[in-house]
C-alpha cells in the first residue's frame, strides 16, 4: 500500500509522518500539496494522512479552514469511495470540520496546551505510550453521537493510565468518555489527537506508535469488537 | 522641522552622537535621517559600549566556519558536510510590558535569524528569569511568557528542548526573556547577509510593515520606569503562521540558486537590514519606500525605516531572476515585491513617491563603520564588602537536615519546572531524544546521520553578582558540563549578556569582568564564541537585575549512541560523587533562599579542576564503566541524587563524608562535580580507571527508599511529588485565593 501525506500551510508534522512512514516503517510514502486535486495514483487500499501543525494558522477555528482547500475536497471524495484516511492532531480537527468524522474538538478543559507523554489503549485493551501536543483536544459530541459510537465500536482509543485504568488523572485534556481517537461508521476514517509519528524512532526510546499505525492502516480490517 | 540637539535627545541619541552625524554627514540631518541613525547606534544595534570587550572573546578557530558577528547567527562544522547554525537572544524590555507578544516575538526573531542563514531551527531553548514566584506581578509575567513562547514555538513547528528558569527577586521589574534556536544546514546552502552586484534587485519579503515595533531597539536601549507601559506601540506584534511559511518559502528560495544575500528584519527594522547588508557587501541601495506593502495608508518615511513588525526578510536576489524568487514566494502565499535595486556607491537612499526621503552613507550606520564605540568608566562594587565580610563559619550547620532538604526542593527555581515545559511542544520535529531518556543536556537527533547535538543554556546569576569572574567561568564550565554529563563535546558557545545600566560604573565593573572571565573558561575548554546579544539596561529605579551572562552551548556527539543519561538504572549500583567535595555553603540556595543569607562569596571553582573532571568523565563514558551520570548544581548534592532517582521511581542511600559540614555535604554548591552510578561488576574497573582522580563512594542506589546517613527519609515518590507539583500548587493557591477575593 501506498501513503500520501497532505502539506498543508502551517502543517507542521508532514515532515515527522513522512519520516516514520518511510524509515521506521520502510513505507512508500509521497507529499501532497494543498494546492494540488491529484489522488489519481492512489487506490482505496492505500491511505491519505492528515498531518498535525497548525493548517492555515488555525485562524477562525482549527482545521476550518482547511476543510476548503482543493486537495480536502479530493480527499473527502476518496474517503466516500472507501479509501483509508488517517487524520492526527490538526488532521483529526480536519476529519470533524469537514463532516468525515462526527463531533468536534474543543480547547482543554484547562486553557493550556499540553506536550507530555501519556498512555491510551485500543479496543484490544492494549496500552500504549504516546505524546500528545494541543491547546484543542477536548473531544465533544452530543450524548446519543457517542452512544451510536459505542455501540458500533468506533472509539478507538482511550486515554487511560499505564494499568488500562481510566483515571480522572489519566486524561490530559478533559475529554468525554476518555476518547482519544474514534474511526466513522465505515471504519475506513480515522481520527486521533495523539501522534503516533512521534513514537516510531528507537533512537527516541518509543516504538509504541509503530504498533499503532500498523495496526490501524495496514491490518485489513480492524479486529471485531 | 529644525532638527537640534534637542531632537536628537529625544530620540536617545547625545549631544557628542549628534555632532557626530552632522561630522560624518558634513550636514544636519534631517528627521528621517535623524531617524535611522537613532536606531543604528542603539545600544541594541551598535553595541556602543559592549564591542570593545566583546573582541577580547574568543571569536574564532575550532569548527567554526564563519567569524563571531558576520553573520546573523554562529556557523560551525559538524562533518559529513552539515553545519549548525544557533544564536540566543534576549527580549527582555518588550516581555516586561507585554510579556506575551514580548516573548512570542523573541522566538521569531531567533528562528528568523536561524534559517535567514539558509538553516532549518532544528531546536529551541530558552532562558527565563522572573521576580519571587508568590507575586501576582511574577505571575502575570510567567504566565504571558510562557503562553507566549508556546503560542509561537508550536505553532512554528520547533520544538522547545531545554532551558531554565529563575526566580529571584532582583527580576520582579525586568524579567528575562532570552531565546535560542539551533538550525542545521547543508555545506553550500548557506547564505550570507550580504549585499551585492550593482543593479541586482532589492526584495521585500513576508508580511506587510505596520506601525509595530517603532523604536523598539531604542526602547530596549534604555531602563524600565513607570512611564515604560506608553512605550508599548514599541512592542512588535508576532504571526508564527506566516513565519512558518516564511521559513518553508525561504529555504526553498535558496534551492533556486537566485539568492544573492538575505538578512532578517528584526530591531531596526528596514533600515538595519539595508544598512548592514550594504556595509558588508560594500554596496549602496536604492529603495523606493512606496514600494514596501504596508498595512495601513499615510505611513511616514521615518515609521517605514524603524517599523519593527515581524515576519519580513529583505533579499537581494541577481538581475532578471525576479520571476523565479517570485514564484515560490506566491507558491507560500507570501507577497513579494521588488522595492529598490543594489548601487554602487555605498549609499542608502530612500524615496518616497519619487521624493528623496533620505540618504545616508551605509558604513556610517553599522558598528564596525561610522558608529561610535565607548570605553566606559568602571569601579568595584560597592556591595562587594559585604561579600568579603561573610564568614561561613559563624553560620550553624542546620539541625534538621530533612526539613532543610524538604524546603529546597520545593524552591521555584529548585523544583520541577513541568507546569511550564508541558505547555512548550518539545517533540514536534522527532528530533528530542532526551524525552524518554533524559540527560543534562538536551539530546537531538540530527537526521540521516548518527549524530546528534547536546545543547544547553546556564547561568547561575548569584554566583555572577557575587564575584562575575569567576561566576562568568562557572556559567561557561555549568554548561559544558552538562554537554560531556551527557556524552558530548562541546563545539562552541552563545551568549546572552543580561546586564543593567552600562553607564552605572558598578554595572560596568560586573560586565567587564564576566567578560574577562568567559572568555578565559572559552579558551580553556575550546568553545569559541560564535555570536549573541548584548541586552544593557535590565534596570529601574531600584537597581539593576543581577549580572546574568547566559551561555548556550552546543556540542556534538559523533554517534548517538554514545550518549550518557542522568537517571539510576538498578538497585545496588554504587554512588560516586566525582571531583571535590568541598566544604563549602556559599551562594548555595541552602544559604540563599533558606538561611536569608544575601551576601556570600560565589562557590568553590577552579578551572583547571573542572577541566580535568570533565576529561576524567569523557574517558569513563567512553570506557562504558558509568550507568548515569548527573553534575551537582542549584540545591546541591541531595537535589542532584533526587533527580537521578525520580525517572524510574528508585531511590538511594548515602553517607557524609567525615570533616565536612553535613549541609556543605548535601546543599553545598561547590562545583566541578558530578555523581555517577556504577554497576557492581564495573567497580573494579571503574576504581582502576580513575586513576587517582579525587572520587567519594557516598552510597547505593535503592529500590524507592531515601535514607541518609542512616535516617529512614520517606520514599522516593514523596520527594517526586513535592518536587513535581510545587509551582502548579503555588499558582493553584493564588488562582484560589483571587477567586475568593473577586467574590
Amino acid at each position: 500500500m501506498k501513503f500520501g501525506v497532505v502539506v498543508f500551510p502551517g502543517s507542521n508534522c508532514d515532515r515527522d509522518m513522512y519520516d516514520a512512514l518511510k524509515y521506521d516503517l520502510g513505507q512508500d510514502v509521497s507529499m501532497l500539496w494543498h494546492k494540488d486535486r491529484d489522488l489519481s495514483q492512489f487506490s482505496t487500499s492505500d491511505c491519505i494522512i492528515l498531518p498535525g501543525g497548525f493548517s492555515y494558522g488555525d485562524y477562525l477555528r482549527c482545521g476550518a479552514i482547511a476543510r476548503f482547500s482543493p486537495m480536502m475536497q479530493s480527499v473527502i471524495e476518496f474517503a466516500n469511495a472507501g479509501g483509508k484516511v488517517l487524520g492526527v492532531c490538526n488532521g483529526f480537527q480536519i476529519l470533524c470540520e469537514a463532516g468525515l468524522l462526527p463531533g468536534a474538538l474543543l480547547r482543554n478543559a484547562n486553557q493550556q496546551f499540553v506536550c507530555k507523554n501519556v498512555y491510551i489503549k485500543n479496543q484490544q485493551d492494549q496500552v500504549f505510550m504516546i505524546p500528545v501536543a494541543h491547546g484543542e483536544g477536548r473531544y465533544y459530541a452530543d450524548e446519543a453521537t457517542l452512544d451510536q459510537l459505542e455501540a458500533n465500536g468506533q472509539i478507538i482509543f482511550r486515554y487511560c493510565d499505564e494499568n488500562g485504568l481510566l483515571t480522572a488523572d489519566s486524561n490530559p485534556n478533559g475529554t468525554i468518555r476518555h476518547i482519544a481517537g474514534i474511526c466513522n461508521a465505515k471504519r475506513n476514517v480515522f481520527g486521533m489527537m495523539p501522534h503516533p509519528e512521534r513514537a516510531c524512532s528507537g533512537v527516541l526510546g518509543n516504538t509504541d506508535g509503530r504498533t499503532i499505525i500498523e495496526s490501524m492502516l495496514m491490518a485489513s480490517e480492524l479486529a471485531p469488537v | 522641522m529644525e532638527i537640534t540637539a534637542k531632537t536628537a535627545q529625544q530620540l536617545r541619541l547625545t549631544e557628542e552622537e549628534f555632532e557626530l552625524i552632522k561630522q560624518k554627514l558634513g550636514r544636519v540631518p534631517n528627521f528621517n535621517e535623524l531617524c535611522a541613525f537613532s536606531g543604528m547606534w542603539s545600544e541594541h544595534c551598535s553595541y556602543k559600549n559592549s564591542i570593545k570587550w566583546l573582541k577580547t572573546l574568543p571569536r574564532e578557530g575550532g569548527r567554526m566556519l564563519v567569524k563571531a558577528g558576520e553573520e546573523n547567527a554562529g556557523l560551525m562544522d559538524i562533518g559529513d558536510g552539515l553545519g549548525v547554525v544557533f544564536k540566543i537572544e534576549s527580549h527582555n524590555h518588550p516581555s516586561a510590558i507585554e510579556p506575551f507578544q514580548g516573548a512570542a516575538t523573541g522566538v521569531g526573531g531567533i528562528h528568523r535569524d536561524i534559517f535567514t542563514m539558509g538553516a532549518r531551527p532544528i531546536a529551541a531553548l530558552n532562558s527565563l528569569r522572573f521576580g519571587k514566584l508568590e507575586e501576582d506581578k511574577t505571575q502575570h509575567l510567567l504566565s504571558g511568557v510562557v503562553h507566549g513562547i508556546g503560542h509561537y514555538g508550536n505553532c512554528f513547528g520547533v520544538p522547545t528542548v531545554g532551558g531554565e528558569v529563575y526566580f529571584d527577586p532582583c527580576y520582579h521589574t525586568n524579567p528575562l526573556v532570552n531565546a535560542m534556536s539551533v538550525g542545521i544546514v547543508k555545506a553550500g546552502q548557506t547564505v550570507s547577509a550580504t549585499a551585492e552586484g550593482t543593479g541586482n534587485p532589492v526584495m521585500f519579503v513576508g508580511s506587510a510593515t505596520g506601525k509595530d515595533g517603532i523604536g523598539g531597539a531604542s526602547f530596549a536601549s534604555a531602563d524600565i520606569t513607570a512611564e515604560s507601559v506608553q512605550e508599548l506601540p514599541a512592542v512588535q506584534v508576532g504571526d508564527p503562521f506566516q513565519e512558518k511559511k516564511l521559513l518553508e518559502a525561504c529555504l526553498e528560495v535558496i534551492q533556486t540558486g537566485a539568492v544573492v544575500g538575505m538578512q532578517d528584519m528584526g530591531a531596526a527594522g528596514i533600515i538595519c537590514s539595508t544598512a548592514e547588508m550594504s556595509a558588508k557587501g560594500g554596496v549602496g541601495m536604492r529603495i523606493d519606500l512606496d514600494k514596501v506593502p504596508t498595512r495601513q495608508p499615510n505611513m511616514k518615511t521615518w515609521e517605514l525605516l524603524l517599523s519593527e513588525s515581524q515576519e519580513r526578510m529583505l533579499l537581494v536576489a541577481q538581475k532578471g531572476r525576479e520571476a523565479e524568487v517570485q514564484r515560490v514566494f506566491e507558491k507560500w502565499d507570501l507577497p513579494c515585491s521588488v522595492i529598490g535595486e543594489v548601487t554602487d556607491d555605498g549609499l542608502l537612499r530612500f524615496y518616497m513617491n519619487g521624493e528623496l526621503e533620505a540618504e545616508l552613507p551605509a558604513e556610517e550606520l553599522v558598528l564596525g563603520g561610522g558608529a561610535p564605540q565607548y570605553e566606559r568608566a568602571y569601579r568595584e562594587p560597592a556591595y562587594f564588602s559585604k561579600i568579603a565580610a561573610f564568614d561561613a563559619s559563624t553560620v550553624p550547620v542546620a539541625e534538621d537536615l530533612k526539613a532543610v532538604a524538604g524546603q529546597i526542593i520545593e524552591l521555584p527555581s529548585i523544583a520541577s519546572k513541568r507546569w511550564i515545559y508541558t505547555q512548550y511542544d518539545s517533540m514536534v520535529g522527532t528530533v528530542n531524544a532526551t524525552t524518554n531518556l533524559p540527560a543534562d543536556a538536551a539530546i537531538v537527533v540530527v537526521k540521516g546521520t548518527s549524530k546528534a547535538l547536546a545543547v544547553t543554556t546556564d547561568c547561575n546569576s548569584r554566583y555572577v553578582y557575587a564575584d562575575p569572574y569567576k561566576g562568568a567561568m562557572i556559567a561557561v564550565s555549568e554548561a559544558a558540563r552538562n554537554i560531556v554529563c551527557s556524552g558530548g563535546q562541546p563545539l562552541g558557545i552563545t551568549n546572552c549578556l543580561n546586564f543593567g545600566n552600562p553607564y552605572d560604573p558598578e554595572v560596568y565593573y560586573q560586565f567587564v569582568n564576566a567578560i574577562k572571565g568567559m572568555g578565559e573558561a572559552c579558551r580553556k575548554f575550546d568553545t569559541p564564541v560564535t555570536g549573541g546579544n548584548v541586552s544593557f539596561y535590565n534596570q529601574n529605579p531600584d537597581g539593576p537585575v543581577y549580572p546574568t551572562p547566559t551561555i548556550g552551548m552546543v556540542g556534538l556527539l559523533e554517534d548517538i549512541s554514545s550518549r550518557m543519561t542522568l537517571n539510576f538504572k538498578g538497585e545496588g549500583d554504587l554512588l560516586y560523587v566525582l571531583g571535590n567535595i568541598t566544604n563549602d555553603i556559599h551562594s548555595s540556595e541552602y544559604l540563599y533562599q533558606v538561611l536569608g543569607v544575601k551576601y556570600s562569596p560565589a562557590p568553590h571553582f577552579e578551572l583547571e579542576e573542572e577541566y580535568a573532571l570533565q576529561q576524567k568523565l569523557s574517558e569513563l563514558i567512553s570506557a562504558q564503566l558509568v550507568r548515569s551520570a548527573h553534575d551537582v548544581a542549584e540545591g546541591g548534592l541531595f537535589v542532584s541524587l533526587c533527580e537521578s532517582a525520580f525517572t524510574d521511581g528508585l531511590g538511594f542511600s548515602v553517607a557524609s563524608k567525615d570533616g565536612i559540614r553535613k549541609d556543605a555535604f548535601y546543599f553545598g554548591e561547590g562545583q566541578s562535580r558530578v555523581v555517577v552510578s556504577v554497576a557492581l561488576d564495573k567497580v573494579a574497573a571503574f576504581e582502576k580507571a580513575l586513576n587517582g582522580f579525587p572520587a567519594e563512594k557516598i552510597g547505593v542506589v535503592t529500590s524507592g527508599d531515601v535514607v541518609v546517613d542512616g535516617e529512614f527519609w520517606g520514599n522516593i515518590e514523596s520527594w517526586q511529588d513535592r518536587y513535581d507539583n510545587a509551582i502548579g500548587n503555588q499558582l493553584a493557591k493564588e488562582e484560589a485565593g483571587s477567586a475568593l477575593s473577586s467574590i
